[in-house]
């Protein structure tokens, strides 16, 4: 598809083209994923957290990142019980009301709740549905080899639904899109972290957002005309602290959250979305693709509560983002009822705590409307840095 | 009239003495201060740690024992004192408690963990797991097993997706028992591992007879009260002389109160499955609201994953013992995960031969491995078969979400009901 599915940003002004992003993201109705549809596209639907969206790129379908929404579950209530996470019903809800059709959803068995989504949308939808066996353990040395041969089943079930061999030339062309994409993340996470002054977490949120909505090379184009024009800003330094966000890498937080956070800090680095991001180097382009996908989601890959890796204590991993991100102080959430994100708090504050590092802690949910008391509650943990 | 006296219930006298005895050992381990192995019942691992003779541990059945013993709120109190969430995992809490208090428990002393083994068939195992490794700094070893990818998409020995799951569960075998030399300083011995292995096939075997002789009528043992029992012994003596001697005694117990049409109870009216994780804070009343009825339980859910999908019936082939328990965790702990994730076609499956009335599903608040799927399977068993259901929400441990007097409206109207269907079908 060479016609872009996401016009609106292009030739406006800084500002409007980041609006526009902006209200593609809220639109639930999730018109770019419609368009590729209404011309012929096809589209495979992955929940959080990571996903070998290369994969699917190589076939010529569309990678939809399914995250829930901050919509109404009007059909897939009566599909679950109580004490659970928001997210799992969003999207439920998505496919039960035919808002996103798909060809076919994968999910991951990232927590106890989200690996059942497998088999209730499998009972629920008429298109494939399947768990993708991300490794568990990768302090295995085998984990490579086992990574690799469940990406081939994966790339044959893709197969089957675009009715085209993947080949290898073809993975290795969308490795470079993605490689190019990840590239300018990290560059756009550079200006958060360097001059945080020049982009509020909500718009670098947006930003990174898209790329689940588009086709990567759209995203590509996207992030190499604004990010310029970011530098370009004539913003001033304010008297905000620097904090680094924790807890955004399954549910989302609302974006008028991350735009009250943002009023009074800078968030210089996070874990919002971090699947999109969760490579942090290029991946080779020489050698076998799908060898190389899962030696970087094992070796060269960032962290998250719901991935255990005995490398990478989550904790200690925070502090180093901290560090890096010249923090001086951290926001400690959970989306309701996450157990790995309400697990890992205890973690996280115990470490700050002993590293004598202020944070704020707290609890979300995406459909929440009212921030006015959380927002009083961070101005104050605010001043108190500020001022002490 | 004396045999029937020496074999009739002999399963719950044994299984008591035998849960005692493992708690007595612990103990010992405790104030010797010798190693132990913490695991889950979901892929324990037991047949191998016990080739090292490294005492097992389990804490999702020290915790349920303090809701058991109506002591739970005491340790989740403590644990959410120390920074946990009330909407997590009261399996975790209460252990969490149970190492603040330098393992003292209703039962004994729970020892130390020296190593943890744990699979991801639950992740909140993983976790878990991670609370330990910061707590005493000991090694943690996931054996990561992948499940099934689809719902009846299954692969088996010679497809080359199973062969790729084998392959990484075989690799990570050889590497646990890597770190069980290293731990313990003993050669790993596989003629020990045959005899475990021998000793498991025997109490796979029976399990799967066990729940087998339940189809008859009158039901010879109730799969949540009795059948807790068995599952205890199941877990903790899995791999051993003792284990496989109690299986051999609860097939004969079974058989003998079948041929002999003697009962679980004396009035049996209505049979029931049950799905989801027992009402422990109340366990013994819990089971009261359907009996009182004269419901009893012959089949449960619980009974096949909490037993780590061992009644699927794989048998070790002891001539390449340990390519086949590799082959074998990874089939039956995918059949665990099977039966909490695609319940619906097993569930459907006992209706018939159990000659079901109607089903009971009890999500928990605590597991959402469990739980999060129950609302929707139970939409789907009903809508592919006429069974009567159950749907009533409570927890495996805190008392502060388990609401009695609802639970038994809730069960009233449904045995109301299933009287009402034995009369609209009688008529």
């Amino acid at each position: 598809m060479t016609e872009p599915i996401f016009h609106e940003w292009r030739n406006r002004s800084l500002d409007d083209a980041i609006y526009e992003c902006r209200e593609l993201f809220e639109d639930t109705t999730f018109p770019t994923v419609k368009r590729w549809r209404e011309r012929g596209g096809k589209i495979i639907g992955h929940f959080q957290v990571n996903f070998p969206e290369e994969i699917v790129h190589a076939a010529g379908l569309l990678p939809f990142k399914v995250r829930g929404a901050p919509i109404d579950t009007v059909q897939s209530d009566s599909h679950f019980g109580s004490y659970l996470c928001s997210i799992l019903k969003t999207s439920l809800e998505l496919a039960l009301s035919n808002t996103v059709p798909l060809e076919m959803f994968v999910t991951h068995p990232i927590c106890d709740a989200a690996r059942n989504l497998g088999a209730v949308w499998g009972r629920n939808v008429s298109y494939p549905c399947q768990i993708l066996y991300l490794p568990q353990n990768p302090n295995s040395p085998h984990s490579v080899i086992y990574l690799r041969g469940e990406y081939d089943r994966l790339k044959r079930s893709i197969e089957e639904i675009s009715g085209e061999t993947i080949t290898n030339d073809a993975l290795r062309n969308s490795i470079a899109v993605f490689n190019e994409n990840r590239l300018l993340m990290r560059e756009l996470y550079d200006i958060k972290r360097d001059t945080p002054w020049l982009i509020p977490a909500d718009e670098a949120y947006v930003l990174v957002a898209l790329a689940g909505l588009i086709p990567r090379e759209e995203h590509n184009e996207l992030l190499h005309t604004l990010l310029p024009q970011i530098r370009a800003r004539s913003a001033r330094t304010q008297d905000k602290v620097r904090v680094v966000f924790e807890g955004g890498f399954c549910e989302q937080p609302p974006l008028d959250l991350i735009r009250a956070i943002a009023r009074s800090c800078y968030v210089v680095d996070d874990d919002l979305l971090i699947g999109l991001r969760w490579l942090l180097e290029d991946v080779p382009l020489d050698g076998d693709p799908l060898t190389n996908l899962a030696e970087a989601y094992l070796e060269k890959s960032s962290y998250s509560p719901v991935q255990h890796d005995l490398r990478k204590p989550k904790e200690k991993m925070l502090l180093a983002r901290m560090r890096n991100a010249r923090a001086d102080a951290a926001i400690i959430t959970a989306a309701k009822m996450c157990e790995p994100g309400l697990e890992e708090q205890v973690a996280y504050t115990r470490a700050l705590d002993e590293a004598g590092i202020p944070y704020f802690v707290g609890e979300f949910e995406e459909s929440m409307t009212s921030f006015d008391s959380m927002e009083i509650q961070l101005e104050t943990f605010v001043e108190n840095i500020l001022f002490s | 009239m004396t045999q029937t006296h020496d074999i009739v219930g002999r399963g719950n006298r044994d299984g008591a003495a035998l849960f005692q005895k493992w708690f007595t050992e612990l103990n010992h381990t405790s104030d010797v201060g010798g190693q132990a192995a913490y695991v889950f019942v979901m892929g324990s691992m037991a047949e191998l740690l016990r080739v090292f003779d490294l005492p097992i541990v389990m804490p999702e059945i020290n915790s349920l024992q303090t809701a058991v013993r109506r002591v739970a709120h005491e340790y989740l109190d403590q644990a959410e004192d120390y920074g946990y969430s009330p909407d997590i995992c009261g399996y975790v809490k209460a252990d969490v408690a149970v190492q603040l208090r330098h393992g003292e428990h209703p039962m004994g002393r729970i020892p130390q963990p020296s190593l943890a083994v744990l699979t991801n068939a639950c992740n909140t195992y993983i976790k878990w797991a991670e609370i330990w490794e910061r707590m005493y700094h000991i090694p943690i070893f996931t054996l990561d097993i992948p499940g099934t990818r689809a719902c009846g998409k299954q692969t088996w020995p010679g497809e080359s997706d199973f062969e790729n799951d084998r392959k990484y569960v075989l690799a990570q075998v050889k590497e646990l028992i890597t770190v069980c030399e290293g731990l313990t300083g003993k050669k790993f011995d596989i003629d020990r591992l045959r005899e475990t292995l021998q000793h498991a096939n025997v109490m796979s075997r029976g399990w799967r007879r066990v729940l087998e002789l339940n189809q008859s009528t009158p039901s010879v043992f109730n799969a949540l009260t009795d059948g807790t029992i068995y599952l205890g012994v199941s877990n903790g003596f899995r791999g051993t002389s003792e284990g496989a001697k109690y299986f051999e005694d609860l097939v004969e117990e079974m058989e003998f109160k079948a041929a002999q049409g003697i009962g679980t109870m004396t009035d049996e009216k209505y049979r029931l499955l049950f799905v989801g994780v027992p009402c422990y804070p109340i366990f013994r009343r819990f089971n009261e609201l359907f009996s009182e009825w004269g419901g009893t339980f012959v089949n449960s859910t619980y009974l096949w994953f909490a037993a780590g999908g061992v009644a699927q019936g794989y048998e070790y082939d002891l001539k390449r013992p340990l390519e086949s328990f590799a082959e074998g965790v990874l089939i039956y702990v995918r059949n665990a995960m099977d039966s909490m994730f695609y319940q619906e076609q097993a569930l459907a499956q006992m209706i018939d031969p159990f000659h079901v009335d109607g089903v009971v599903y009890h999500p928990i608040k605590s597991c959402r491995t469990v739980s999060t799927g129950l609302a929707d399977g139970r939409r789907a068993l009903m809508a592919s078969r006429d069974i009567a259901s159950l749907f009533i929400e409570s927890d495996m441990m805190d008392r502060r979400v388990v609401s009695e007097a609802q639970l038994k409206n809730r069960a009233d109207a449904f045995f109301e009901g299933l009287a009402s269907r034995r009369l609209t079908a009688a008529h």
